[in-house]
């Protein structure tokens, strides 16, 4: 699956995007979040408050029990400061 | 009516944009996001996006106020990149028959895609490097939530 990562997460996990295996125990967005603050430190660092982040799967937003089975794109970040 | 969605680092040109809406129309709204200086401490602001994502985020909302208010035209351009003080950063402008059915889609339009575009903005202070990313705003959480009643 591919993950991207934006603004400070993006700093934070030091890539912008990555193609990652996930274990079959991971299916939903929130998930996702707390197997990826295992993976290491910048992850921890970057995921330390899960709900400082939003998540977008298949670019579209979506909560923390979002299934992620058969996606192709999960994004993390930030809350959004456009406009 | 399909709206007019741009994500660009390049500046717009508002007097053109409004022209192009202004056929057909009785009502012209624009609303102008200004890259502020916060008091004088800030340079510039660095704005980042997910690409695919911010357009198609801001082509729904567009779409979800073409179907609540009678617009004849709706164009929205965010740019993204370093955006100097004083420049322009966000352009919405909605067209309709009418005065009410434009200024309410306009704010409509701004209420939501400060709170579900993909865009985050890092101040560069003057004088210095980047700095610190914008924290999100309740305040703008709060002016989404009023259209949800």
């Amino acid at each position: 699956m591919r993950l991207v990562y934006f603004a400070w997460v993006r700093e934070r996990i030091g890539r912008g995007e990555e193609e990652l295996d996930l274990p079959t125990s991971v299916t939903t967005a929130g998930g996702l979040i707390d197997w990826l603050k295992e993976r290491g430190p910048e992850y921890a660092h970057a995921l330390a408050e899960p709900a400082a982040v939003r998540l977008a799967v298949d670019r579209v937003h979506a909560g923390r029990d979002a299934p992620i089975a058969g996606a192709r794109e999960v994004a993390i970040f930030p809350p959004m400061t456009g406009g | 009516m399909t709206p007019t969605v741009r994500v660009q680092t390049g500046a717009f040109d508002i007097a053109a944009e409004v022209k192009r809406l202004s056929a057909g129309a009785g009502a012209v709204v624009t609303f102008t996001g200004v890259c502020r200086d916060e008091g004088g401490r800030l340079a510039a602001l660095e704005l980042e996006h997910y690409p695919g994502m911010a357009e198609g985020e801001i082509a729904r909302i567009a779409g979800e106020a073409a179907r609540r208010w009678p617009l004849t035209g709706v164009t929205v351009i965010h740019r993204h990149g370093v955006i100097a003080v004083g420049e322009d950063i966000v352009l919405v402008v909605t067209a309709s028959a009418h005065r009410d059915a434009a200024f309410a889609a306009a704010r409509f339009i701004m209420d939501f895609l400060k709170t579900d575009a993909p865009f985050w903005k890092k101040e560069h202070p003057a004088g210095t490097p980047a700095g610190d990313w914008v924290a999100a705003r309740s305040d703008d959480d709060k002016a989404a939530g009023r259209w949800r009643r």
